[in-house]
């Protein structure tokens, strides 16, 4: 059994953060998980190791901030991969370049 | 001393969805060589095909300056901030989707296919508010001479994008020799091959190979056949 991969993503744009979600969950083992604030990214990683944290759209440069300080800090054993291209283009590459998939 | 990177046509990954075929110089979509992920700030180089009457419908992007240059046939463009448009060969079309942006692009045509490259640049800065244009081309003016068509500034010639990338094109007759300087040191030049055969400082290339050349300021290109380029200078390091 292939062990599950799981993803949080960060993101403004409500409606690019569903279809974000809707991609990665779509990936055999892989578990994605939407929040759009700081204070939400900090209660779902607290007790959890998430093996991505993928940094979405429409953030301000300090939320930009807080989230890699934060992962930096509390979760260094987590990816923190900032996301480009808001659609199916890059996502799964930036996924396995940030887990040596492939 | 001059470093390079040779990706020939037949090494490209592809795509065949039928009514569309994609050939991938990049990592993208289903595509995925850890080889192949980028060269400096360019990311994806998309050379697609769609049937008359097919194209990709609403879909969104976020922080990418996509750029669209139509080979053959028209492209039709609706975004979510208002623009609705068709691009012809002979020009080109910029969109950065910034905070994030709707749209879909479809083949003009019914019974005729559309060729077009999509490149994508990663921006210099995240976020910012997503906007769009396009502009001419003027190679069929000005042939054997590279003709910019991008840059980072807005009052610079062709369009312009959230990136220190300048683009040019260019139409060469056989024999023909041009010179690109870089405009900045840390940059690399992208060649990309859009008709005939051309050598670049000696390197060889034929239609629809890519070569990257970086820690340079400067590259000869001659014209071995009637020959048509695409440069892209980008930031190694961004």
């Amino acid at each position: 059994m292939k062990k599950e991969i799981s993803i949080l993503v960060i993101g403004k744009h409500e409606e690019i953060l569903a279809v974000i979600l809707r991609l990665l969950n779509k990936m055999e083992n892989w578990n994605a998980t939407g929040v759009n604030s700081c204070e939400e990214l900090i209660k779902q990683c607290s007790g959890r190791n998430f093996s991505v944290v993928l940094l979405g759209a429409g953030l301000s440069v300090e939320e930009e901030q807080t989230v890699k300080s934060y992962v930096a800090e509390e979760c260094p054993e987590t990816a923190l991969v900032p996301h480009y291209g808001g659609g199916s283009g890059l996502l799964y590459a930036e996924i396995y370049s940030a887990l040596n998939i492939g | 001393m001059a470093q390079t990177v040779l990706h020939t046509a037949d090494s490209r990954g592809g795509a065949d969805h039928g009514w569309l075929k994609s050939y991938h110089t990049f990592s993208f979509a289903g595509y995925y060589n850890p080889e192949r992920l980028n060269f400096g700030a360019l990311r994806v180089l998309n050379d697609d095909r769609v049937d008359g009457g097919r194209g990709f419908g609403e879909h969104p992007h976020d922080n990418m300056e996509i750029i669209s240059i139509p080979l053959e046939g028209s492209l039709e463009h609706k975004d979510s901030i208002g623009n609705v448009g068709v691009i012809d060969p002979g020009e080109i079309q910029v969109m950065s989707a910034g905070t994030g942006i709707y749209h879909a692009e479809y083949n003009k045509n019914k019974n005729v296919p559309v060729k077009f490259l999509q490149i994508w640049v990663f921006p210099n800065k995240r976020n910012v508010e997503p906007r769009y244009d396009q502009q001419a081309i003027l190679t069929a003016t000005h042939p054997n001479e590279l003709v910019q068509i991008l840059s980072p500034d807005k009052n610079d010639q062709g369009v312009w994008i959230h990136q220190d990338a300048w683009f040019n094109m260019g139409n060469l007759e056989k024999g023909h020799q041009v010179v690109y300087n870089f405009h900045k040191k840390d940059s690399g030049v992208y060649i990309f091959v859009l008709e005939g055969s051309v050598s670049v400082d000696g390197q060889k290339l034929a239609t629809r190979d890519g070569f990257g050349v970086w820690d340079t300021s400067a590259i000869e290109i001659t014209a071995d056949t009637d020959a048509r380029v695409l440069l892209m200078e980008v930031p190694m390091e961004f």
